[in-house]
Order: C-alpha cells, then structure tokens, then sequence
C-alpha cells in the first residue's frame, strides 16, 4: 500500500509547486512592473547571478553556519533541560517561570538586548537565537520526559543497568521523538530568528542582504535570496530531519 | 539473618496513602526453595514482591538478599519494543553472554529460535510472558520473583512455564518468590504457600507443600486451604 499511496502524494506536491510558479508568473505577468513583482524568470536569473559571483553562496553559507550553531546550542541545552524538568518536579518548579518568561519574551527583545549586552558579535547573534529557541524545545522535551515508562525504570534498577545502557537502550529511544519533533519545528524558527539577528546587527549573511536589498528596494533580490534559503532549508529538512523523525518511530511500524 | 538464607524479608508495617496496607509480613528463604505468596486481590502480594526487590523503601522492617542477581518477572512482560527478543534479553545480561545461551533459553521457555530477532510487537501474550521469564534467567539469578506470571494464560502453558521455573530453581539452587492466586499453581511448584489476607494484610499461614509425590497429602491440602481461608472458594480452585 505504501507505494502506491507514496507516487500521487509526490505528484499532488509537484502539482502544487508548479502551481505556485504559474500563479506567480500570472500576478507578475498583472502587475506588469518588474520592480514590484518580477517573475520568476527574473528571480532565477538574479538567483543564477549570486551563484556564479559567489556573493549568495557565501551569505547563505555563513547563514547556515549560525543555524546549524544556534540549532545545536538551542537543541542540546534544551534536551538536557527538558528532561531534567521532565524527570524531577523540583527542577520542573525552579525552570517553569523561567520557561514561561522567555516564551513570552518577544524575540526582537532578546535579541537587541543581546547586543546591546554582549556586543554586536557573533556570540550575542547565536546566544540570542538560543534563548529565543531552548524553551520550546525544553516544553518538548519535557512532554517526553514525563511520558517515560516507569516500568521500565523499575526493570533497570533491578538488573542495575549501568546509567549509560540505561540512557542508549532505554530512555533514549523514549525520547527519540519527542527530540525529533523539537528539531523539526526548531529547525524552522531557528533559521527565521537567525534572519533578524543578521539584518539587525551583522555585516554578512542572508538577512544583512535581505536588508541591503530593502533599503534599495530591490524586490527580485529579496525575492531570491529569501527562495533559495527557503528552499535549503527545505532540502535540510527532508533529507535530514525527516528520515531522523521516521527512524526514531521505526520500531512502531515494524511492530 | 539465617546463615543459609537467600532471603530474609521482614515488614513490620507498609503504609499506603495514610492507610497500613502490610503489617507484620515476615518470611525467610533458603537456596532452591520456592515459596508462593498467596492471597486474595489488593492483599499486598505485588507490594511484599517490590519490597523484595528493593523497589520500595518505604516501610518500616528490613530486607536482606545476599546475592544481588536478580531475576524479575512483573504482571507485565515489560519488553522494550524498539528491541527485538534476543536484545531484550542481553539488555540485562553480562556483555559477554553467547548467542547460544540466549538461543537455548528461549528454546527452554518454548520459543521457537525464529523469534529471537522478532520486535515485541509481534508477539502473543503468551510468547512476550515466555520471553521475560528467558530475560529474568538469562541473569543466573540467585533469587527469581514472580508477580503472577502465568496470569491470564492457559492451563497447559501454565504448567510447562512452572515446571521451567521449578526445573531452574532445583537445578541452580534458585530462590523462587511467586506471587499468585492460583491454587493449583502453588500446589504444582511451590515448596512453602504464605498466606496474605486481612486489612492490612498480615501473613496468616506459612504452610510446607507436602512431597507432590503424595497424592493423598496434596490432596488433602487442597481441600484444606479453601476451608481455612474462604477467598480461596472463588479464586483459587481450579
């Protein structure tokens, strides 16, 4: 069955994305002014420009590179967090407030006050990320970490497990997809905080360019960096967090 | 503690959301003795057999176990399901245990060695309560604790899975403690019946199985027991 539901999936998602460019190329074929709306043959063709001149890359490049930073920070930091707020209710009552504080902080605060802080430095832009993201992942995590089978701590500490078979053989598969799900959706926050960081205090990167072009009011730039970068970190997440997710629930197919 | 005892349990009083649950629960085994704890639902068999484990301690007595290894069966199989069989059973065995071993225990508890690589998914009832008995053996367990293993599984399954634990515990010296409801059970493979009822709890009765080579003895035990201890006309016969 699987294969046979898998192929029009792909082919009702082909069919959307090219419905996506045709209607894209009708507003701009409307709108007639390439400076407010080019079309997608010029968006490529700005795309196809920062490729060859190298400029895109290096600002996508150097983009990616905080994302993956903030993203692993955010993810570890949070992971540890969660299950600790998951597993002790005194850890839950000391981190809650804190938790609840920085949810509700807007973003644009953190992180002009990580600058302002810190410095305009790399630092500051991946800590400001960071604080943005460790609390949705800790909620996450935390679900998780509460939800883990007591039974089978019970089964652990009868046959003295070591801590470290414990926490690969028994509380990590648990977690597996609840850590998964907090990568997924941080991925997608992560990479749009990091945007903001970079038009707000750095000299490269895909948000200082996206302001560049803002300031010139260069739409087909904006337009072109923001696809290409969408589109990596579409790319990211369904050749990499995807398969991840499927493999952390493969034993639930296969049961 | 009783030089020889492979386990030496005394509870002076449990408490339980601020009611006793357990008073006065105490019991001694030896070597290869295997000992079955019966007594109606919610008399405290699950409770003794936690205590026993050292997965509850809180109450007022002692428990001593001289030899650590362990070997646990709970009401539940309790498998890992993202593990198959065989790794559910070196989950808890020494780093050095041989295919073999594992191989010869499942064939030992009626498993066929295809299921070995099996998820626990894939498993019956019965298959998933015959794997966690090969996981509490695999251990070369000094003291094995059952909680009503062989619940809700049929007659002839249960009898070959007791014969297994009485074959272990005479041939390794195994102590076994047996939490069941079952009359029948207890009378195939128990060694000592103690008797849990009352509110709380109390043991009533410890009381020696008679050689089972001795029909008529066992016979008169199993006509006796129900007439002393009335929970046991709807529970126990069979």
């Amino acid at each position: 069955m699987v294969p046979r539901l898998a192929f029009p999936a792909r082919a009702e998602r082909l069919l959307s994305l090219l419905g996506f460019f045709a209607l894209w190329w009708l507003a701009a074929a409307l709108a007639a002014d390439p400076r407010l709306l080019p079309g997608p043959q010029a968006v490529l063709a700005v795309i196809w420009q920062g490729v060859l001149s190298g400029e895109m890359t290096g600002n996508i490049g150097i983009t990616l590179a905080r994302v993956a930073a903030a993203f692993v920070l955010s993810m570890l930091v949070g992971s540890v967090l969660g299950v600790f707020a998951g597993r002790s209710r005194r850890a839950d009552a000391l981190l809650d407030p804190w938790i609840i504080i920085t949810l509700n902080l807007p973003a644009l605060v953190v992180i002009v006050l990580a600058y302002v802080w810190v410095g305009l430095n790399e630092t500051a832009a991946i800590l400001a990320v960071a604080i943005v993201k460790v609390p949705t992942v800790v909620v996450t995590v935390r679900e998780g970490a509460r939800a883990l089978d007591p039974g089978l701590d019970e089964l652990a500490a009868v046959y003295h497990l070591p801590r470290l078979r414990r926490l690969q053989r028994i509380v990590a598969p648990q977690l597996a997809p609840y850590i998964a799900a907090a990568g997924r959706s941080g991925l997608a926050i992560t990479w749009k905080i990091v945007l903001i960081v970079e038009l707000l205090g750095r000299p490269n990167g895909v948000g200082y360019a996206l302001n560049l072009f803002f300031q010139n009011f260069d739409v087909a730039g904006i337009l072109a960096y923001g696809l290409a970068f969408a589109a990596i970190m579409l790319a990211i997440e369904t050749t990499l967090l995807q398969p991840w997710e499927r493999r952390a629930h493969a034993w639930r197919r296969g049961a | 503690m009783r030089g020889d005892a492979a386990l030496e349990l005394r509870i002076i009083e449990k408490v339980f959301g601020g009611q006793p649950v357990l008073r006065d629960v105490g019991f001694v085994a030896g070597p290869g003795e295997i000992l079955a704890l019966f007594g109606p639902s919610g008399a405290g068999k699950s409770t003794t057999l936690r205590i026993a484990l050292g997965l509850d301690r809180d109450f007022i007595g002692h428990v001593r176990r001289p030899d650590a290894r362990l070997g646990v069966m709970f009401q539940e199989p309790r498998l890992l399901p993202w593990l198959s069989v065989a790794n559910n059973l070196r989950l808890v065995a020494r780093d050095d245990v041989s295919d073999e071993k594992i191989a010869t225990l499942l064939t030992g508890v009626g498993l066929p060695p295809a299921v070995a690589a099996l998820l626990p998914g894939k498993l019956s009832l019965g298959m998933a309560r015959r794997t966690a008995l090969a996981r509490a053996l695999v251990v070369d367990p000094g003291l094995l604790v059952l909680d009503e293993p062989f619940a809700s599984l049929d007659p002839q399954l249960t009898a070959q899975l007791g014969a297994v634990v009485a074959r272990c515990a005479r041939a390794n010296a195994v102590t076994v403690l047996l939490a069941t409801h079952e009359l029948e059970q207890a009378l195939a493979i128990a060694d000592r019946i103690l008797v849990l009822s009352g509110s709380p709890s109390t043991l009533q009765a410890d009381i020696a199985v008679p050689d089972r080579r001795d029909a008529a003895a066992i016979d008169a035990l199993r006509r006796a027991l129900p007439a002393r201890f009335p929970f046991l006309e709807s529970s126990g016969g069979r």
